[in-house]
């Protein structure tokens, strides 16, 4: 097996994709020749050619129209939005036209496309590239929202997503690209989308988190359990939708739970879960559930994104508050 | 050095015209080869889509139909552009398109409950190469591109076509799509029907070019005007594109000046904003009256023809709203049911509720 990283892992996924299934492209800004920004997509033109991956003009509601179009002519269109500020210049292609063709269609046509876009904090990058917008996607009915934490679960989760005949939002964070390496089983494997996975087991307090939240709780839990709380780690993996039966048999073990989300606080992916925790599990429940977030404010400048990304010092508080009620 | 002649680019163009309004071939060299059958099957078509538009006018009055754009003084357009096209093409219409998607395919009590907001009447049936309607104001200018990169890819010779107005023109996917086609060389025609006015701006206040045709001078395509009244002349310029298209050359925008008899909409006052003098310069230009004239002279029309069709269209009309009235309605389970391939679990939980 081999030792990846995430960015290693995306490669490879669209690697296994490119050479399964000739309908599969892959297009966007600057992801041919020199395969991306982050090169992501390094080596895939060379290998595969010009007609499968390529670079686009600067446009990115073109960008998203393209792969609408190209998704009803029956390709798998692998469409990458350079940054993920600038989806806003797509989102009425991304939410709006390959979210409802389906429905809008009456299932006469649909749009099999995944939109990747890198996001996330911590990295000091320039504005607009790096806000969590997972909650306004995410609130968009007809598309799925995936968010990986780790290179097993990136390639397996884009496989499946290439593979979905809805469209799909791939969010990469930022930080996790070069993070760590992993063991990544070579070929194909899927994970399937929807279903959310417990990384570390616990009996005294749930936290549900995903992407590089995912590691900012496994390093509070690590120092909980010097204090004897054991926290059980759920990592959603997909935030659209969300595995609620994971999360309620969590709860009913734990009967206590927190929500981990880099995004703004109010509204969002963490919001939803609380709210379906009420719907179902608020009798096993011992305590409120509390989110640790973001401050409902513009996502800062590079200079406080480290203080105002949630930090392991904030999940322990949060168990502790919960842990006390 | 070459001085730029940006003179050339501000001056109006002269718009390509085949038939004079007294129904007299001008421009032979323009003129379509259309057999004898085809020209009636032409004039079939836009007498019948007039008498259907006069009668869904009346239909949405009665509360009959939902959302309807008149079509009446635009047969010349719609029609003429589909008649260009092969069976594989695929049409990318704007909401006001209903004509051409019918006329490739899309069985009229479908256009009927579309409009009566059934989902039924997006469900185009297989091997009828159309999209529903386009609402959004340019979205379907970037999906024509898309098609037609399929097409491309897959070396199938075929062309997409898409539909907007002058208003659409103003819109960042006009110009975003255009760019995309040139730059990648594809098999797509922009199709604009200029009618004067988007909802109520005059032309005048939507641009500043004098003409739409221009704008394809920034894209690297080609840019053509034609009189939107003169059904051989949207014909002509649509086959022209799509041979280019087919052999490889890449995409045409062809802006069609035309004229909307009726309003915007059926909640939409024409008084306000147009004069009556306007309206009966335009009436003057009528594409039916002047394509009647020289089929008249050719012997293969006459007004018994006419209204034989309208007989025709008005009893097909009241046949398809009956079946579009007919039709089942939808459901919510129904509705949760279209959203994915496999419904997932939150959803059957919601479907439940209406069950």
């Amino acid at each position: 097996m081999a030792q990846m990283n995430m960015k290693e892992a995306i490669r490879d996924a669209m690697r296994v994709e490119l050479n399964r299934d000739p309908g599969v492209l892959i297009f966007g800004e600057d992801v041919g020749n020199v395969g991306g920004v982050f090169r992501v997509t390094e080596g895939l033109q060379k290998e595969f050619g010009e007609d499968r991956v390529f670079d686009t003009p600067l446009a990115e509601s073109a960008i998203g129209g393209l792969a609408f179009g190209l998704g009803v002519q029956g390709f798998r269109p692998i469409a990458e939005i350079q940054f993920v500020g600038f989806i806003f210049e797509a989102l009425d292609q991304i939410v709006v036209q390959a979210a409802r063709l389906r429905w809008r269609s009456g299932g006469r046509f649909n749009a099999p496309v995944v939109f990747r876009t890198p996001f996330g904090g911590g990295v000091k990058a320039a504005e607009l590239h790096t806000d969590s917008l997972e909650g306004l996607i995410a609130q968009s009915p007809g598309i799925k929202v995936v968010i990986p934490s780790n290179p097993y679960d990136a390639k397996g989760l884009l496989i499946a997503s290439i593979r979905d005949n809805d469209p799909v939002f791939f969010m990469e964070h930022l930080n996790l690209y070069h993070a760590f390496r992993a063991e990544v089983p070579e070929g194909e494997y899927t994970v399937e989308l929807g279903k959310a996975n417990v990384v570390r087991e616990g009996s005294d307090v749930s936290i549900i988190t995903y992407g590089l939240m995912v590691h900012t709780a496994t390093k509070a839990a690590e120092q909980l359990e010097k204090d004897g709380i054991k926290a059980e780690i759920i990592d959603l993996r997909t935030v659209s939708p969300i595995d609620i039966d994971t999360i309620v048999a969590s709860v009913k073990k734990t009967n206590r739970a927190i929500v981990v989300q880099e995004a703004q606080k109010s509204s969002g992916v963490a919001a939803e879960v609380i709210a379906q925790i009420n719907e179902k599990a608020i009798l096993h429940l011992e305590a409120p559930v509390l989110r640790v977030a973001g401050p409902d404010t513009i996502y800062p400048f590079a200079q406080i994104e480290d203080t105002w990304i949630p930090t392991p010092a904030r999940v322990i508080a949060a168990v502790k508050k919960v842990m006390e009620f | 050095m070459t001085k730029v002649p940006y003179e050339v680019y501000t001056e109006d163009v002269e718009a390509l015209s085949v038939l004079s309004p007294d129904g007299e071939v001008i421009n032979k060299d323009k003129m379509p080869a259309l057999t004898d059958d085809q020209l009636k099957e032409l004039m079939y078509r836009m007498v019948f889509t007039r008498t259907w538009d006069d009668r869904a006018v009346n239909l949405g009055r009665q509360g009959r139909l939902g959302f309807y754009a008149p079509v009446s003084g635009q047969e010349a357009t719609m029609i003429g552009s589909e008649f260009a096209l092969q069976k594989e093409d695929f049409v990318c219409p704007g909401y006001r398109d209903i004509p051409q998607l019918v006329w490739h395919g899309l069985p009229l009590y479908q256009a009927f409950l579309y409009s009566r907001g059934h989902q039924h009447g997006g469900q185009i049936p297989e091997g009828v190469n159309v999209l529903m309607p386009q609402i959004i104001i340019g979205a379907q200018i970037l999906h024509a591109t898309g098609i037609a990169m399929g097409f491309k890819l897959k070396k199938q010779q075929n062309v997409a076509i898409t539909y907007t107005g002058d208003g659409g023109s103003s819109e960042g996917d006009f110009y975003e799509g255009l760019n995309f086609a040139g730059r990648f060389k594809l098999p797509v025609i922009f199709f604009v029907q200029n009618n004067g006015y988007a909802i109520t701006t005059p032309f005048a206040k939507q641009t500043a070019a004098k003409s739409i045709a221009h704008k394809a001078v920034a894209a690297g395509i080609p840019g053509i005007k034609i009189d939107g009244m003169d059904v051989f002349a949207v014909i002509s310029a649509v086959q022209e594109a799509a041979e280019r298209a087919r052999k490889g050359e890449g995409a045409t925008l062809i802006e069609a000046v035309t004229y909307r008899f009726r309003p915007h909409s059926l909640s939409d006052d024409a008084s306000k904003y147009r004069s009556k003098e306007e309206e009966g310069q335009w009436n003057e230009k009528d594409p039916i009256a002047r394509l009647a004239k020289y089929l008249e002279k050719k012997g293969l029309w006459t007004e018994e023809d006419t209204l034989r069709v309208r007989e025709e269209a008005k009893a097909t009309v009241n046949e398809q709203i009956k079946k579009a009235e007919q039709t089942e309605k939808m459901t919510v389970p129904g509705l949760i049911d279209s959203m994915f391939e496999v419904t997932p679990k939150h959803l059957e939980e919601q479907k439940a509720d209406f069950e």
